[in-house]
């Protein structure tokens, strides 16, 4: 039995329901909130380099103690460096996982696979400690949210291991792909580089986020398409300041002038950085939620007859 | 607002240096970073308001006490609305038998924000000569949301989970000024694990504020003796709001006054009820906590009644009910538990569903289709038949019309007929009459 009546402010007053923002910034605040962040591509393309620029912070494994001229490995290893960054009062931690070995091999077939198996290991600790009978009051979120791939900027198109990978990747994870090290392109050839990129994913029917099947309503759909119509984004990574014209920027100095990584006419990285970080993060996170991972459970509830939910006794066996 | 609080951050940023360097960075090494320059995340609450709020809000709340506590009038109070005005009249106005369980909706909108609130009242609780059990159809209630969340959580599709828990249940304590009853004791025994339970007293402008004082301290006193767990108010860090919330736990439960009709005192227009000594007036924190309890519920609080409904009572709901299940191997739920079913039978029930549903609905499609077909079947025969009429119509026409002109010829031919055999005669009267003449010209000349 239930009676929907057309309430509202209709006498005097005011009620407060609009503090509810304020409620929920205070609990957002407190809690802090995880957002790990993937990177992959062939070595030497700027990755760990990138990431700390869009931090500020030396967040990636290079800064946690390996060398800079170290050996690439002989098969690909999956690193995962977390750190807690603060801002505004609120807390993240930010877990920034490599991919150390990735399409540098003579033969890289399956070079995807490990990298695959990661974040489906990922989404697995989820669902058991979701399936628990008694559950943590947070479960700890070490799912990945998004996947930065770094393209070669050949000029030509994209290599049939980029094709490869995203083709494969794109259904269990948000790919945001990028043109590495994008000053070595001219501004029309980055142009003509980007169309045909973009081209090739859509003949590919590779959907990188944000996905058009995920727009919410009509401001989405306009905001997003912007955003595609930009992508793949053209960036430039530093963590050396210069000074121009008498201010303090980012950027790599070359004999014929400064590369500015945060300057719009040079490259791409702020709008990266404000598509990433200022306008997207909570959506990042939603998409892995409600989307990458119910696939992924939804498959898993599917084979050998399902999930029993486990008591926290026996969380070291499995019984999946 | 955001660069305000940024710059001031970032000020206050280059005077700490608490930058702590970990020995041990290998995988999975956290540490505390200072920033150089602004990122951005702080942005994030910004962008999980913005969503919200675009989906709007949602709670649900329950309000339990004998007739006539003026518990409707309080819920019109504190969101400023008719939720029960002369056309729906309220169950209290309703004389029930038995105690019920009913639910509301109301769609609030303030600032842009919306909020859908549901109102579960339960008219007929403590009304009855016998009122042993009366908290049985409460408790199934809050039960069978839990349930229902429970199982939208388990399926495989978790598109859509509408969330009807019951965040939060006044409940409506009679002033009588001595104690609690024990009526009032056995529903909050039975209800503290369940549901954040707000104690109030009801109609508090029947008493005193020395008896108010008293009486509440009573209360709580026989609160804690009979070990109830009423909503506990959680502690943060912030000086400001541990004295607010101190302020509140001092005053608790709070006594209520409920009214919406407009009273004018000392020339401010204020909500109040007018007694020929006095207007006990609804807002005035003097007179009762009426305002307390709305800061409590909407202003302030309305997040973390979500937040312990969802993380605490449903989570012990759930515990429970899926260690029965493991531990016993029994299927101990009454209801049809879908837990106890393999997902993927889940799955196959679901997807039968889906398809009985499809088939009902191809039905109906194609019986509406039939009927449509038979009447326009219908139409044309119709149409066939006034055609063949007017053709029969125009057929009569057409032979009328023949046999008058074969009349007219006929008629006509007659006529010729007659005309022409007068000619006839007429002629042959010349001819005789020209022979006479003839003749009798002959003979002249003879």
């Amino acid at each position: 039995l239930a009676k929907m009546s057309g309430g509202g402010s209709t006498l005097l007053g005011y009620i407060g329901i609009d503090t509810i923002i304020e409620q929920m910034r205070k609990k957002t605040m407190k809690a802090g909130f995880d957002f790990n962040i993937m990177v992959v591509g062939n070595s030497g393309l700027g990755k760990s380099t990138l990431v700390n620029t869009l931090f500020k912070s030396q967040v990636s494994r290079r800064s946690a103690g390996w060398a800079r001229d170290e050996k690439i490995p002989k098969t690909i290893e999956i690193k995962a460096v977390s750190h807690v960054l603060e801002e505004g009062g609120v807390k993240m931690k930010l877990t920034v996982v490599d991919t150390p070995g990735f399409g540098d091999q003579i033969n890289n077939d399956n070079c995807w696979e490990p990298i695959s198996k990661y974040i489906n290991e990922q989404y697995e600790k989820f669902l058991k400690e979701e399936v628990n009978i008694t559950r943590k009051k947070r479960i700890p979120d070490t799912r990945v949210h998004c996947c930065i791939y770094f393209i070669t900027p050949t000029g030509h198109s994209l290599r049939s291991l980029d094709i490869e990978f995203m083709k494969r990747l794109s259904h269990s994870v948000n790919i945001i792909p990028v043109i590495a090290k994008s000053d070595t392109m001219t501004i029309e050839e980055r142009l003509e580089f980007k169309q045909r990129v973009r081209k090739e994913l859509e003949m590919g029917g590779i959907e990188v986020y944000p996905q058009k099947e995920f727009d919410e309503d009509m401001e989405d759909k306009s905001d997003n398409d912007k955003i595609r119509e930009a992508m793949p984004f053209a960036v430039v990574g530093s963590d050396k300041e210069y000074q121009v014209n008498g201010k303090r920027v980012l950027g790599r100095k070359t004999a014929w002038g400064i590369v500015e990584v945060e300057n719009p006419n040079h490259c791409e990285f702020a709008q990266l950085r404000d598509f990433l970080i200022r306008s997207h993060l909570q959506d990042l996170k939603e998409v892995t939620h409600n989307i990458h991972y119910e696939t992924y459970r939804a498959k898993r509830l599917n084979e050998n007859g399902g999930l029993h939910p486990i008591t926290c006794n026996d969380t070291q066996e499995s019984n999946l | 607002r955001d660069v305000c609080t940024l710059f001031h951050c970032l000020q206050h940023r280059k005077q700490r240096s608490s930058v702590r360097l970990d020995d041990n960075l290998l995988t999975h090494g956290t540490l505390q970073k200072n920033l150089e320059g602004y990122v951005g995340f702080a942005n994030l609450p910004n962008q999980v308001y913005r969503k919200s709020v675009k989906r709007g809000f949602e709670f649900t709340l329950m309000v339990v006490g004998e007739s006539g506590l003026g518990k409707s009038t309080l819920i019109n109070s504190l969101f400023l609305t008719d939720l029960y005005s002369p056309e729906y009249p309220g169950p209290s106005h309703r004389i029930k038998k038995t105690v019920q369980v009913e639910q509301s909706k109301v769609l609030v909108k303030e600032g842009g924000v919306q909020l859908l609130l549901t109102i579960v009242d339960t008219p007929g609780f403590g009304d009855a000569v016998d009122n042993s059990n009366c908290w049985q159809p409460v408790i199934d209630y809050i039960d069978s949301k839990f349930e229902d969340y429970l199982n939208a959580e388990s399926r495989v599709n978790r598109r859509l989970m509408p969330d009807s828990r019951v965040q939060c249940c006044l409940y409506f304590i009679a002033p009588s000024g001595h104690g609690l009853k024990p009526l009032d004791i056995e529903f909050m025994k039975r209800l503290h694990e369940k549901v954040n339970i707000i104690p109030l007293i009801a109609k508090a402008d029947t008493m005193t504020p020395e008896e108010c004082q008293q009486f509440k301290k009573q209360i709580m006193k026989e609160i804690q003796e009979h070990k109830i767990k009423i909503y506990e108010f959680p502690e943060t860090d912030d000086e400001e709001e541990m004295k607010m919330i101190r302020r509140i736990k001092d005053r608790l439960p709070l006594a209520v006054v409920g009214s919406n009709t407009i009273i004018e005192v000392n020339g401010k227009r204020v909500r109040g009820r007018q007694y020929p000594w006095g207007v006990a007036e609804v807002e005035n924190g003097e007179h009762c906590d009426f305002t307390i309890l709305r800061n409590m519920l909407i202003r302030t609080h309305m997040q973390d009644l979500k937040d312990v409904t969802n993380n605490v009572h449903y989570e012990n709901y759930r515990s429970r009910k899926l260690a029965a299940v493991t531990y016993n191997g029994v299927d101990n739920n009454k209801n049809k538990g879908q837990l106890t079913k393999s997902p993927l039978a889940q799955m196959e029930e679901e997807r039968r569903d889906h398809v009985s549903k499809m088939r009902k609905m191809e039905q109906e499609m194609e019986q509406v289709f039939e009927m449509k077909v038979k009447e326009k079947l219908q139409k044309l025969r119709d149409s066939e038949v006034e055609l063949q009429r007017r053709h029969e119509q125009m057929k009569k026409n057409l032979e009328a019309q023949h046999r008058e002109l074969e009349e007219r010829r006929r008629q006509h031919e007659e006529e010729k007929g007659g005309w022409e055999a007068q000619q006839r005669i007429l002629e042959q009267q010349k001819l005789d009459a020209s022979r006479t003449l003839e003749k009798n010209k002959k003979k002249k000349i003879f």
